[in-house]
């Protein structure tokens, strides 16, 4: 990838490789004979029109889908098994209703076997920096959208995987909370030195966080349309108002535009 | 509820209670009714109070023991079959349809069956219970345990969830709320499915003893006993309300 060259000392492995791989539900393709290569430590947004794909695109990479045809592969061996190697945090926040905050986010430590006490000391470390302190005892019904939210990144990150899968975690978040969370993930990033793979419905997300934005146009997809943010970090939400900030969203949004009109003149022709 | 509607509900209980009483009381002396067909409840009560070394002493004792120990039985037979059903797509095609058929057929009229086979004694009475708190109890625990949200399954499955962590950190907990529904019914079934049984033939207890209080026209001594039956049933169906409330006593924070 040219980031990685660009930056000069980073050995470029993949994280997780998609060879050819194609995928439908029963009648519906959305993948086709796609191909794509996430390299280690990449910080990687996903964008495109609702429908296009991109949960189903998650679903796969987390081994919840398998490929109808191709293959996808995690790590530098190539590991195809994927359930229980990737962090996943789902587009719908899916906390279970009746365990508190805490009980939530110690799930995937529990599911590897660690012991509760052990568990919930880490659980409870990470709550004041998900701006969740206080709220250990709390039920999910008590929490607002934007809350529950962050109790389920706060679960995804506890994983523990170098990869995280995230669905659009911060849709439910207001501007200032949303920019804080944005901040505390690129340092979460940077200091774990892990892989995140992000979808957004937000053009501005997509650039602010990320090293590319990969564009769905529309289904199915043969290739992602990529955009290269080649922008310094540490970055800053001041960083919106930069020219060659605007030059990528106007990029990116003329790619998304293009495809609405497309759909729009199949839809016509058919 | 709160505490303070909870007090409004038992006023009112208690009012139209009493109103229903001394109606029922009125209409019996206003229009002579005989007392065989219809005692007024003053009468009701005094032979409760009259039999009530036989009743309280033996005969309420003997439904309750039957009742409790059918509605146990059914309850580990319930959860076992449920498991086995969740476990296995086999057992699960073997059973389920009969699950669905038994909603439908009388089961009181397999009752006599039911004595047939387990005899008169007590297992008979204990085999109608199960027959009649078997279905609830069961239906409702797998029914719970197969709309666990898939998408809650799916995302334990990312975590590397075995099925065995799914089935407990998952399906059990989303399945209480209906566990509990069905065993409300199932605890006042348990009583009708031992009255049944002891009708069907016995030597005590309370449907043995409403039985033969027919027989011999004594209308006061049936309705004592079918009180005392419909009490207990309002007693176990509580017990089980107090056990629901006890296990989600932090909120509901079930989905319901
Ligand atoms: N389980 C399924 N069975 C059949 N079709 C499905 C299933 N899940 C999704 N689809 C269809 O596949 C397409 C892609 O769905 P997907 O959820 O991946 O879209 P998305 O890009 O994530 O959309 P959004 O931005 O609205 O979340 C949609 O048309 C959807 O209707
Ligand atoms: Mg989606």
């Amino acid at each position: 990838m040219a980031y990685g060259l660009s930056e000069g000392t980073l050995a470029v492995s993949p994280m997780l490789q998609f060879s050819q791989v194609s995928f439908s539900y029963q009648q519906r393709s959305i993948l086709k004979d796609f191909s794509l290569q996430i390299d280690k430590g990449e910080f990687v947004s996903v964008i495109g029109p609702s429908g296009v794909g991109k949960s189903t695109l998650f679903h796969l990479a987390n081994g919840l889908l398998q490929p109808d045809a191709g293959q996808i592969m995690l790590g530098d061996n190539g590991e195809s098994n994927l359930l229980g190697k990737v962090g996943y945090m789902p587009q719908k926040d899916l906390l279970l209703p009746w365990r508190t905050v805490l009980e939530n986010a110690a799930l995937p430590l529990e599911i590897k076997g660690m012991k509760q006490e052990a568990a919930y000391r880490q659980v409870r470390e990470q709550l004041p920096i998900f701006g969740l302190e206080g709220w250990a005892d709390a039920y999910p019904e008590q929490l607002s959208g934007g809350m529950r939210q962050r109790v389920s990144l706060l679960r995804a990150t506890l994983t523990g995987s170098q990869l995280l899968l995230l669905d659009e975690p911060f849709s439910a978040l207001d501007g200032i909370t949303k920019m804080e969370m944005q901040e505390w993930l690129l340092s979460l990033w940077r200091q774990l030195g892990i892989t995140v793979l992000l979808i957004t419905h937000d053009i501005e997300e997509a650039i602010l966080l990320a090293d590319r934005v990969l564009v769905l146009k529309a289904a199915p997809v043969q290739e992602a349309v990529e955009v290269p943010v080649s922008l310094g970090r540490p970055r800053e939400g001041r960083l919106r108002y930069d020219p060659a900030f605007l030059a990528i969203r106007e990029q990116i949004w003329d790619i998304l535009t293009d495809a609405i009109n497309a759909a729009g003149e199949r839809g016509r022709r058919a | 509820m709160n505490p303070k509607n909870a007090k409004g509900t038992a006023r009112w209980f208690l009012s139209s209670m009493a109103l229903f009483l001394i109606m029922w009381e009125g209409i019996c002396r206003g229009f002579s009714i005989p007392a065989f067909i219809l005692p007024p409840p003053s009468d009701v009560f005094r032979s409760l109070w009259d039999i009530r070394e036989q009743l309280f002493g033996i005969h309420l004792w003997v439904t309750l023991r039957e009742a409790l120990l059918g509605l146990l039985l059914a309850i580990l037979f319930g959860i076992g079959l449920s498991m086995a059903m969740t476990f296995s797509r086999i057992v699960e095609r073997l059973v389920y349809p009969y699950l669905v058929i038994s909603q439908t057929i009388p089961i009181i009229a397999l009752s006599p069956i039911f004595i047939l086979w387990f005899g008169y004694d007590l297992s008979g009475k204990i085999a109608v219970t199960v027959l009649f708190t078997f279905f609830p109890i069961v239906v409702s625990l797998y029914d719970g345990l197969r709309h666990t949200d898939p998408d809650m399954v799916n995302l334990l499955r990312t975590m590397g969830a075995t099925q065995k962590q799914i089935f407990w950190k998952l399906q059990i907990p989303s399945s209480l709320p209906h566990f509990f529904s069905g065993l409300k019914v199932a605890a006042t079934y348990s009583v009708a499915g031992a009255t049944i049984g002891e009708w069907l033939g016995s030597s005590a207890g309370l449907g043995y003893f409403a039985r033969r209080a027919s027989g011999n026209f004594q209308a006061p001594a049936l309705f004592a006993s079918v009180v005392l039956l419909s009490l207990m049933g309002i007693l176990l169906f509580w017990l089980v309300s107090l056990l629901e409330k006890r296990y989600f006593k932090t909120n509901d924070h079930i989905q319901k």
